[in-house]
């Protein structure tokens, strides 16, 4: 990589420079979703936005979120490339009929002639003992549905350039983020660039084990590679950034050459995402594994308030450790 | 002659009782608030919650009205409609801990307590999330001829959601008991309400045929008359209403909501506080009228505080569930 200019943004900054430099270099760019304006989100994400950009551009919605995001959908067919802002991730299901019915299928309905190039942004993540109904990752009901683009950024600097690609894309996106990552920091470079959906990004180098982590899943792998390399143990940790489009290539030579998989995300493991990547790899690198893929994601149950319940449904650094440790014979 | 004046004189007692009763809610409803409050600055409480200071009159008044077996729904803002329906402080404040003595023993927390003994079908945090649950209980009622009432509590913030106005449709084309009770705070989290409500709000039950009434909402009197009134008339079978409660609450949208001037200014509060303030005004209305004194509201006041910490450190000191418990309930 050449030298460039960088500084540490937290994940919810690079995501509003994002908008805010896609909004600066086309003017159809608009946001609208609850309480986006003045108070630029609950989790203050977009503050300052509509002091650049205006009301016109960022735009306070009633909470009817399948209306909004309905619109989102006709605006974006007809000349307007929105962002959608859907507070929390649970509130999905109010849009489903707009996302999955309405907006996968619009392009491929009319023979490829209209398209809807939309972007919905919203969160995934447990521990912020918010209960059931605010706190599930629901990101595998979209990666399902052929259609839609599905992104989940682990690091501000993948936030950044990916949600510019998502803007910029074609198709309707669906963006998640962790909503326990907004203030993390890292670092992001002072110049414009992108990066590219369905390229996934290796976030450590090892030789013994082959992680596939998403999102919030991608700091415990990697602290769950520390654990790992104590005892011996070189893990390759993966982040494919993207659920769709899928960088399968990167994930199957990492499993071919580590022989060991584990695939770790926070939505539930049943008919989830962690069950889609096992079998790719399973399926691409099936003569050069020494053990089956492993999973690990949220326990089947609706995510619980109290706290030594809700810690227990999600996986931890140790709990991903353990398993990775058990997969390689090390237990 | 004297037979009615006893029975007036009866009546009158029970009145005085009931106003009392009442006064005695909302003020446990305030000091369950203090405490929950408290809680959080003492990072005693995990997460969040939404306080319903302010807005004592809307719960207590139209509770009042109801029935022990009557429905009810709530809101994420729910706890003032879970007291007032009757639900016991030590095991609100439990589930609000996430202690296993709560009422949904642990894992619903602030948002979602729910308590079949007090018809309490559940608060919930989805917006407008408990439409088709309170008209669907108020089918429930009307094939199995309960006579039970249902009522939907929901902020004003709700009238965005589609919904309300298919089951409000529902409800009016099958006559169901079911009466929709909208508290307009004037704030959905951090907008004004005029910034994403067009229109005219009682037209839309109005549309239907839905009866549409509005109310002082920070007069439990009217509060609960108006109540009355709607709530016989469902029992009835003449059908649903759609009450709107004009009310307003004091604090943040949430206890963290702490610097409120970007989106509401001090003075309104105050306004608000000083001028309009449920407990106060009905205080007052009880002492004038002699049905009580300063006194005696005051060790009212005394009482109920006592009994709150005492509900309060019943919470702290139980035992969280152990986390096998985790799995348990996900299928009946
Ligand atoms: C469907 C849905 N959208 C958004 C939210 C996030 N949210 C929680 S409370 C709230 C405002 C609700 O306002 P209102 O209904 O007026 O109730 P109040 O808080 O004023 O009591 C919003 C937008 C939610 N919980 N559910
Ligand atoms: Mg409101």
């Amino acid at each position: 990589m050449p030298e460039v200019a960088t500084r540490e943004l937290t994940f919810a900054q690079a995501i509003r420079e994002a908008l805010a430099e896609e909004m600066r270099r086309d003017s159809r760019v608009c946001v609208f979703g609850e309480d986006v304006a003045e108070a630029g989100t609950p989790f203050k994400v977009l503050s300052g936005l509509v002091d650049e950009f205006g009301a016109e551009r960022v735009m306070d919605t009633p909470i009817s979120e399948a209306g909004f995001t309905g619109m989102g959908v006709g605006a974006a067919m007809t000349g307007l490339r929105p962002v959608v802002d859907i507070m929390f991730g649970d509130f999905l299901t109010l849009t489903m009929d707009q996302m999955v019915n309405q907006a996968a299928k619009v392009h491929y309905m009319s023979g490829g002639t209209w398209k809807v190039p939309m972007v919905l942004r919203t969160t995934l993540g447990a521990t912020r003992r918010s209960a059931a109904q605010h706190s599930q990752s629901l990101h595998a009901w979209l990666s399902h549905v052929p259609g839609l683009k599905v992104v989940m950024p682990s690091t501000p600097y993948d936030a950044k350039g990916l949600l510019k690609t998502a803007i910029r894309d074609e198709n309707p996106v669906v963006f998640f983020e962790d909503k326990m990552m907004y203030k993390q920091k890292g670092p992001v470079p002072e110049e414009d660039y992108t990066i590219p959906l369905g390229v996934a990004d290796v976030k450590r180098e090892g030789e013994d084990i082959t992680i596939v982590a998403t999102s919030s899943m991608v700091q415990v792998a990697l602290g769950a590679a520390e654990l790992l390399e104590k005892i011996g143990v070189s893990a390759e940790v993966i982040d494919p950034r993207t659920t769709w489009p899928l960088d399968e290539k990167t994930l199957i030579e990492s499993a071919k050459r580590t022989s060991r998989a584990m695939v770790v995300d926070e939505g539930y493991g049943r008919y989830g995402v962690t069950g889609e990547i096992a079998s790719v790899i399973a399926e691409g690198a099936f003569y050069n594994l020494e053990a089956p893929v492993k999973r690990m994601g949220a326990m089947h149950v609706p995510i619980p308030f109290s706290p030594p319940l809700e810690d227990v449904t999600v996986p931890t650094e140790q709990t991903l450790f353990e398993a990775a440790r058990a997969l390689c014979g090390k237990g | 002659m004297t037979i009615a004046t006893e029975q007036s004189k009866a009546n009158a007692t029970l009145k005085a009782e009931q106003w009392m009763r009442m006064y005695r809610r909302m003020v446990m409803i305030r000091e369950f608030e203090e405490q929950v409050n408290e809680l959080y600055t003492r990072a005693l409480m995990p997460g969040l919650a939404h306080l319903y200071v302010g807005e004592e009159a809307v719960a207590v008044g139209i509770c009042e009205a109801l029935r022990s077996t009557d429905y009810i729904t709530s809101t994420h803002r729910g706890h003032g409609h879970c007291v007032a329906k009757g639900a016991s402080p030590d095991r609100m404040f439990a589930e609000l801990l996430g202690k296993e003595a709560g009422y949904c023993r642990g894992k619903g927390g602030s948002m979602h307590i729910a308590d079949p003994a007090t018809g309490n079908l559940g608060a919930n945090a989805i917006v407008g999330g408990s439409a088709g649950i309170a008209t669907g209980a108020a089918l429930s009622s009307k094939r199995m001829g309960t006579g039970q009432v249902a009522v939907c509590f929901f902020g004003e913030g709700a009238l965005g959601q589609g919904v309300l106005y298919e089951v409000m449709n529902l409800a009016a084309l099958w006559k169901l008991p079911v009466i929709y009770v909208c508290e307009n705070n004037l704030y959905t989290e951090y907008t004004h309400y005029s910034e994403t409500t067009a229109g005219d709000v009682l037209a839309r039950g109005t549309a239907f045929g839905v009866q549409a009434e509005s109310v002082n909402g920070q007069d439990v009197r009217a509060v609960y008359a108006t109540a009355q009134r709607l709530v016989d008339r469902a029992r009835k079978g003449d059908g649903p209403a759609f009450l709107v409660c004009e009310t307003y609450r004091y604090t943040g949208h949430h206890v963290g909501d702490i610097n409120r001037e970007y989106y509401r200014s001090k003075q309104e509060e105050q306004e608000w506080k000083t001028k309009r303030d449920p407990i106060k005004n009905f205080s007052e209305w009880l002492v004038e009228h002699k049905l009580s004194d300063e006194g005696k509201l005051k060790e009212i006041q005394e009482e109920v505080r006592a009994e709150m910490k005492a509900a309060v450190e019943f919470a702290i000191a139980a035992p969280y569930p152990t986390p096998d418990q985790v799995d348990q309930d996900v299928y009946a």
